[in-house]
Formats: structure tokens, sequence, C-alpha cells
């Protein structure tokens, strides 16, 4: 399964547009690099799109649009031409046309990341694809995501993030949790909600339905 | 080849400057043809703590631009041979110093030194990158607080990732740590970190511990570089500090407090 960020385009003003989007991007800048992603076109039907700006827009952000969903039928042609491709589905599936451009690789499936040296504050790791190991420690204010699992060997003091993709099967395992914020799947927890007495020790971090628990190892 | 090192620390007023002036005093004590840069264009206050204020003619933003040559802005210590200062420029600010221009410097200066040490302003912008960018080793200047610690560990990420080292993936930059201010018996007390927490946070090789001293103070009014007054024990330490950067090997002193008959006495 490969999976693909949406992203939706809930308006044709691209100024507005490309303001929300630094301001997410600045969020996480690395995060967002190469990063392959869908446009959902729904919320914006029967409108006229600039396309060959919005392309720009994306690209120039270091993001790769690689086809379009829920387009409607002058939307799908204005794209084609540009050699995007048209996913099926969204609110009414549309003939699907063949993708002209190559598609960026995806990542091969279980890629790991092994990250020996300590990931300092102001610092970002992220393992596409698959599991990230850090065998040093995570500093308060670095952070470090993965699409599967995350290890850490020393202390983790910073952010962790496993399955940002939506993984919610993606578990964390620490070796001494003082986490500024830890997240599954999306759902997380501050500091300040984590339990004491989880602190300071081994522990593995998973989602059980919407909840996210931590238990001793 | 000159060994570039530089003195960081991310946090304002943890001793940058006056490590930096003890420790370039202390390599040309050893014997070592030393010279000192003040990056902190705009902000210059080596030339204050060095005691040579009043030799300043030319300074490192001339030379960048060309508008004076290194023999011209170069200021010899009075007190210790092998030893010079590069003051900054207090009517500039950060922009004027360019990579290639400092680059240029550096390297001219290689020639004639064998360490060049170069004090950092506070910050992560232009000038602290800009004094980290050539460095070869780094001391990173902590107190032992946790904003300063913060600090500290976001500047050694920096050196990991942006220095000429670093981008060329040579070797990476040598960061060894210096505690500064360090009182013990506020460690006790619970008021401030250890060494051991502060070294565990940072995961860094270390290379000194400088105590909390009024000789400090004192020695940066008069102009003298603190490791001139060999009485002191931050003195001390900072020569302790040299040796072992120098490869000698120390045992750290001023961990534990040593309290007076009177201290002893009344319990500090």
């Amino acid at each position: 399964m490969l999976t693909l960020s949406v992203l939706r385009l809930l308006t044709t003003d691209l100024d507005a547009f490309s303001q929300q989007l630094d301001a997410k991007m600045a969020a996480a800048p690395d995060f967002f690099q190469n990063l392959p992603v869908l446009l959902e076109l729904e919320a914006v039907q029967g409108q006229l799109i600039d396309f060959p700006a919005l392309l720009a827009a994306l690209r120039q952000r270091g993001l790769m649009p690689v086809g379009l969903r829920a387009a409607d039928a002058a939307q799908v042609e204005a794209a084609a031409a540009l050699g995007l491709g048209v996913l099926q589905g969204g609110s009414e599936s549309r003939r699907a046309a063949e993708p002209r451009r190559d598609k960026p690789e995806p990542p091969p499936a279980g890629a790991s990341m092994v990250v020996r040296q300590p990931v300092r504050g102001g610092q970002q790791v992220y393992a596409r694809g698959g599991d990230l190991v850090v065998l040093a420690p995570v500093s308060a204010g670095a952070e470090i995501l993965a699409d599967g699992h995350i290890h850490v060997y020393g202390s983790l003091r910073g952010r962790a993030l496993a399955g940002v993709q939506g993984d919610r099967n993606a578990r964390i395992f620490c070796q001494n949790l003082d986490a500024e914020l830890v997240s599954i799947a999306g759902i997380y927890r501050v500091s300040e909600s984590i339990d004491k007495s989880a602190r300071g020790r081994p522990v593995q971090l998973y989602l059980d339905g919407d909840a996210l628990r931590i238990e001793p190892l | 080849m000159a060994r570039i090192i530089v003195v960081t620390s991310g946090k304002g007023g943890v001793g940058k400057t006056t490590t930096s002036a003890a420790f370039a005093t202390g390599l040309a004590l050893a014997g070592h043809k030393t010279v000192v840069i003040d990056f902190d264009v705009g902000l210059r206050n080596l030339d204050l703590i060095m005691g040579c204020e009043r030799r300043v003619v030319y300074d490192f933003v001339n030379v960048i631009n060309g508008e004076a040559n290194l023999n011209q802005a170069l200021i010899k210590d009075k007190r210790v041979d092998n030893l010079c200062i590069l003051p900054a420029s207090q009517t500039r600010d950060k922009e004027a110093l360019t990579q290639e221009g400092v680059g240029r410097v550096l390297e001219e200066l290689a020639k004639d030194f064998d360490y060049i040490v170069c004090d950092s302003p506070a910050g992560i912008e232009r000038g602290a990158l800009m004094a980290a960018y050539y460095a070869d080793d780094a001391i990173v200047v902590t107190n032992p607080e946790v904003s300063s610690v913060r600090d500290s560990d976001r500047i050694i990420g920096i050196l990991s990732s942006k220095t000429r080292r670093a981008e060329r993936g040579e070797e990476p930059v040598t960061v060894k740590l210096l505690i500064t201010r360090y009182a013990p018996g506020r460690v006790q007390k619970g008021e401030m970190l250890s060494v051991n927490d502060v070294q565990e946070i940072l995961a860094i090789d270390l290379l000194g511990v400088i105590p909390e001293s009024k000789a400090v103070l004192q020695a940066s009014n008069q102009g003298q570089p603190v490791i001139l007054d060999t009485a002191s024990d931050a003195g001390q330490a900072y020569q302790d500090a040299v040796a072992r950067y120098l490869g000698e090997e120390r045992p750290h002193r001023f961990l534990t407090e040593k309290k007076g008959f009177l201290g002893r006495l009344f319990g500090s």
C-alpha cells in the first residue's frame, strides 16, 4: 500500500492559499521537502483554477503535485495538459486520465532510518516510509518523525511523532521518556498530560482506539 | 596549519568573551602564537576585557573590506608575547561579515598563527554563524541553568550542520563543553544544575568547570584576562581548561564548595 498526502484546495485565491501553505510548512519544513501530494478539488469544483501558477507555487515550496482528485471536467482537462494524473474517488468518480508524468519513486517498503548522533534542539529528523531508530539522546526542542515506529535508545526529551501519515499501528519505544510531546497518527499528548509515573523510564506508546496509551517496558 | 577555535554558546551573558580572552591568553602563555578575534560586530567588548580599547585603530570589518591590512588592525598584547587581538567594529553591523571575507582573513592569519580564537556573538544569526563556519574546534560555554543548556544544545546542532567541515563532509568540529559561573553551594541546594546534569543533556566532552568568582568581574573591569590572576580560582580553572585542550590530563577542581572557617561555623 502506498500512502499519499492529500492537499485539499479550499480556495482558488492563490495568494491566500500560498500564505496558508507557508504558515503550515513553517511548522515542519523538512517534512514537506519533496513530498508527493494529491490535490483534492472537491471544494472548488466548477471554479477556474490557474493551474500553472498553482503548480509553480507548490513546486517552489518543494512539494511534488502528482495528481488530482474530485476535479470537474474542465479542471481535468487543464491539469492533464500539464501532466497531472487524475485519481478516482471523491464525491464523483470520473474517468481517469493516464498520468503522463513519471511519478516520483515511492519510498521502498519498510525503509527505516538509523540515527547515531544526538538530535539537538531545532533539528528535525523524518523517516519517510519507515521506522526511525535513534541511538542517541533527542534533546528538548528537537523533533523526530516517522511514518512507522520510532525507537529511541537515549533520553527522549523532544517531540516524537510516529505514524505521521496516519498509520495507527505505529508505536513509540523509548528508554527514557521525558518528551515534550508524543503523537501517534495525529493523536498526541503534551508533556503536561504524561503521567509522572511514566516519566524517566523505558516505555512504549501505542493507540488503543483513540486513546494514546503509555505502558512500561 | 593553524587551528581555528570558536567560543560560542547561543545565549548571551554566559561568559563567551571572558572565556575567549582567558583561553587565547592561556594558549599564548603556553608558547603558541595566538590571535583572538571579536566577531561581535556592533557590540565590541573583547578589547575592553583584553584592556586594549585605547589602542584600536582599524578593526576586523576594515580588514574584510580591504580598508586596512591585517598588520594595521592587529593589536599586540602588552603582557603576553605571541598574543594578538583583532577587534570588532563598533559602527557596523553583522551584515559586514561575509563568508568569503571572513574566510580570506582567517586564511591570512593562519599563515602566522598557531591558534585563532573566534569570540562569537550571542544568538544563532549571521554573526554567530560566521564565527563558527570555519571552526575546527568549538568551546561551548554554558551556565548551569536550563535556558543556557537548551541554547547550547541548539548551537551544537548548528555546529554539526552549518560549518564548513559539515558542508564538506569532513571530520566534524570537535565540540567541548565549558561550564562557567558554577556555584557548588547552589547546586547542592538544588538551585542550579550540576555538572552531571548538564553533561547528561548535552552529551559532549567536558573541557572544564569555571567557578562563579568575584575575580572574573574584577578582571573584566581592569581589562585583564582572568587567567592572569593566578591566585584566583577562576584563573586556575581556566589554566586547567587550556592545559586539557592542549592534551594534558588534569582532574576537575572547584566542583565542591570550599568553606572558610566562618562559613563552616554559620553554614554558608
